[in-house]
């Protein structure tokens, strides 16, 4: 599942002002409220219930990268979104390295395939520095969705 | 260690090479991914815990690729469903400890209770207390070896 498949890049975040790991993760899903694909009432349930995934397990896989993500029967497809912390938040990582880029998902629950295959793409992408390095360093929106175009064409390439 | 026979009779015959071949011994298994939600994030991140553990090189191998067994970011690029089958392969001197710890959390199912439901903020969430399983006295760090 290629990144322009779930990101919304209404709701890319390029330099997130929260510092902590609940606050990025509210930032983020008020990302995805405010580019419409979730709604506003499920807010707060989805905060919570991504922060009680979290709590089974710190979705900060390494290499300053974080998915979190939770399953919701609010939505219908897989949706994403993209932030990144030029700071570094604390995520209680996997490795213990604060994070700078987020992936958050919310998949409907009856959909298992798409998110694996979603977080199959992010993994597949982050093991390379060089797409770490230039999406931190990406100034705006625009230019975090080019580099995921990018990453797209390149594995539908490969 | 469960070779030291054979290996003072072997060392004899070849004296050098000897080591090296007990050190690169490849061991695999298949296993299956029992999981309803597939080798998502927790289960390969336990998986990758599980293999960090030991000393031998681990590689998981799926239809397409070859991966780390110790990194988490290798496993989640299998994309394993349920139902998927893996081999696991070590390498080194304790290839077959780690594939039967490895093994095992395989056929329990990574341990994941309550895996097969969604968390939603309405649930309650058997999984933090279960782990608790340590019976104190007991070596740690022991969980599905020696089996």
């Amino acid at each position: 599942m290629k990144f322009s498949d779930f990101v919304a890049v209404e709701a890319i975040r390029p330099n997130v002002a929260a510092t902590t790991k609940e606050g990025v993760i509210r930032e983020m899903s008020q990302s995805l409220v405010d580019a419409g694909k979730i709604t506003a009432g499920e807010l707060e349930s989805i905060v919570k219930a991504i922060m009680k995934r979290e709590d089974l397990g710190s979705t900060g896989i390494g290499r300053g990268v974080a998915v979190p993500h939770t399953k919701h029967p609010s939505v219908s497809r897989l949706v994403g979104t993209v932030a990144i912390s030029q700071a570094g938040i604390d995520f209680e990582s996997l490795d213990g390295e604060p994070v700078q880029l987020l992936f958050l998902l919310v998949s409907p629950p009856d959909r298992p395939g798409d998110h694996l295959r979603a977080l199959e793409n992010i993994s597949r992408q982050l093991r390379d520095d060089a797409f770490c390095k230039t999406l931190k360093e990406a100034g705006g929106p625009q230019d975090v969705w080019r580099l995921l175009e990018e990453a797209d064409a390149q594995s539908i390439a490969s | 260690m469960r070779l030291v026979g054979s290996r003072s009779l072997a060392g004899e015959r070849m004296t050098t090479k000897q080591p090296e071949d007990v050190m690169s011994q490849t061991v695999s298994r298949e296993v299956i991914v029992a999981n309803e939600q597939g080798l998502h994030a927790r289960p390969a991140d336990l998986v990758a815990r599980e293999a960090r553990r030991w000393q031998s090189r681990i590689e998981v191998v799926g239809k397409a690729q070859r991966v780390d067994g110790k990194s988490i970011l290798d496993l989640l690029t299998l994309a394993a469903e349920a139902g998927t089958r893996l081999v696991l392969e070590a390498t080194g001197p304790d290839a077959s400890e780690a594939l039967d710890a490895l093994g095992s959390l395989f056929e329990q199912n990574f341990m994941l209770a309550a895996d097969s439901t969604t968390h939603t903020e309405n649930e309650t969430v058997v999984k933090r207390t279960t782990p608790a399983r340590e019976v104190p006295g007991e070596p740690a760090g022991e969980r599905g070896g020696g089996r």
